[in-house]
């Protein structure tokens, strides 16, 4: 079942580049991480698919990259303003893991500390494109950092149970490297839930429709 | 009237509850033969509406029937089928013939099929005659006069129209300035083809007496009521369903509001006002079309 309802913004925030939008829970199912919501940006037709990035019992929290209008309009967003969610939908990160590491990169580290939450703080590394980017690392304490041109996938993935979200060219490095990973990819979508086939991406040369096959798939799927 | 889906921006087995929230589902357009559709990018947002350019992704015909239409039951399915020659609707129309479904809507619009009304003509005569499930067109705006191409629909044995699909357009990416979407161009729908939605169905409501599903921009009940008045007889939702699944209810609820408002006791009184109030001026042809269509409507209803 469905279900969109109005949220109150709480605040925002700078995170680098980024920003943290922080809504009012209410009654919203925070879901699995990995898992997203369809966040309705004021102004635009379509809403904007966004992991959750934090949540705790009265919040939650969305990192975004301001890239277009849909996004600069969520950013703008202040306090009071009301948003219509629909979500958790897709599926999210398998959490019965042994071994768990993650692996962000950019924006990519959004779904990461609701999911290091639920993992009870496992081992990360963050991968930014400069020193500005990379305060947003801040949201994962103790995570290592790396800084262009130092790749990710520099750090020992042998032998963990990798759960990684990032741009196509890193999580295509880390399959090859961990070909167990557990992969969130990312598209444009206009529905979030099976309906507008927009969201396709080509997976090991299949076409994947991200919102409801994904937006988390085996590497080795 | 009914509330519809229009084909292409619902898939009822991902989202059965949406399906059922509508009077009948309309699917996406099935094939003879399998399609993957286009590579991403396969969507835009752009100013005041949304291009998409999915590329008939659809399973093909045999696995429609034996995978896809199992799990639609308790729906009322409309089958949107498409192809790129006269004999590609005719096997479709023909494999649908026996099946359990309430109307076959004929994509006459992609864009590899050609669009003068002759060839409408063709398409609808062909699958008429391989069919007695209801024909519904569903005719591209991209003609000198869709009108024209309405009457055509009808001689040919047509049992509706749907009107309209998108229209093709293009985003350029805000950095590179190249195409956002992977196939160039895709076709815009949203509230930038509401105007454009109602002055076909205007049209072709003088043109023709056949029922008109009219689609194109709807996201509120005065938008729904305002495609009545032009002619329609239902009204299908497209783009609305993206941001809101609850759409449906939502616009049945205004358009009682709407009706109400104007003084109609329901749906079927709205219809063709926009005719009816300057009927007087209109050409002797144009107002038996109207008047046949409104006849026919109450006759129905009665």
């Amino acid at each position: 079942m469905l279900t969109r309802a109005a949220h109150s913004v709480t605040g925002t925030e700078a995170v680098g580049p980024y920003t943290l939008l922080r809504v009012e829970r209410g009654r919203l199912d925070p879901g699995i991480p990995g898992q997203f919501f369809m966040l309705e940006a004021p102004g635009r037709l379509l809403p904007r698919p966004m992991s959750l990035c934090i949540a705790t019992e009265r919040e939650l929290g969305f990192l975004i990259d301001p890239i277009g209008p849909g996004t600069r309009a969520l950013c703008s967003l202040e306090a009071g303003e009301r948003l219509a969610i629909l979500g958790p939908l897709g599926n999210g990160f398998r959490l019965d893991v042994e071994r768990p590491q993650l692996v962000g990169g950019g924006i990519g580290i959004a779904p990461l500390p609701y999911l290091s939450e639920r993992l009870g703080s496992p081992p990360a590394v963050l991968g930014f494109r400069t020193e500005w980017h990379a305060e947003a690392a801040a949201l994962l304490p103790g995570a290592e950092v790396v800084v262009d041109p130092v790749p990710v996938t520099d750090c020992d993935l042998d032998g963990f149970d990798v759960l990684a979200c990032g741009p196509e060219p890193m999580l295509e490095a880390v399959r090859e490297r961990n070909p167990k990973a557990q992969l969130a990819w990312e598209a444009p979508m206009a529905c979030g839930y099976g309906a507008c086939w927009g969201c396709a991406v080509r997976i090991d040369g299949e076409l994947k429709r991200l919102c409801v096959e994904g937006p988390v798939l085996d590497a080795a799927a | 009237m009914r509330l519809l889906n229009g084909s292409g921006c619902l898939d009822a087995v991902a989202a059965p509850d949406v399906a059922g929230s509508l009077d009948a589902f309309v699917t996406k357009t099935v094939t003879p033969r399998p399609r993957e559709g286009n590579d991403p990018v396969r969507i835009a947002e752009v100013d005041n509406g949304m291009l998409n350019a999915i590329g008939l992704a659809n399973p093909g015909i045999d696995r429609f029937c034996s995978d896809t239409l199992p799990r639609l039951v308790g729906l009322d399915v409309w089958v949107s089928v498409g192809g790129f020659a006269t004999r590609d609707y005719v096997e479709l129309c023909e494999r649908l013939d026996g099946v359990e479904i309430e109307a076959i809507e004929l994509n006459l619009s992609c864009p590899n099929v050609d669009e003068v009304p002759e060839s409408v003509g063709e398409v609808v005569a062909a699958a008429r005659a391989v069919t007695t499930k209801p024909l519904y067109a569903k005719l591209s705006l991209a003609v000198p006069d869709v009108a024209e191409t309405a009457r055509a629909a009808e001689t040919a044995g047509a049992d509706g129209l749907s009107l309209v699909n998108t229209i093709r357009g293009l985003a350029l990416d805000e950095r590179t300035l190249r195409p956002v979407l992977a196939r160039g161009a895709g076709g815009l729908s949203g509230p930038a083809l509401r105007p454009i939605a109602l002055a076909a169905v205007h049209a072709c409501r003088r043109a023709t007496a056949l029922p008109i599903v009219g689609m194109g921009g709807v996201s509120t009940g005065r938008h729904a009521l305002e495609l009545l008045a032009a002619g329609a007889d239902d009204v299908a939702l497209g783009t609305v369903l993206f941001s809101d699944p609850a759409a449906p209810g939502r616009i049945r609820a205004e358009l009682d509001a709407e009706l109400a408002a104007h003084g109609f006791v329901e749906a079927d009184n709205a219809r063709s006002a926009a005719h009816a109030v300057e009927g007087s001026t209109l050409d002797p042809k144009s107002r038996l079309s109207v008047e046949k269509h409104l006849h026919t409507r109450l006759n129905v209803a009665g």
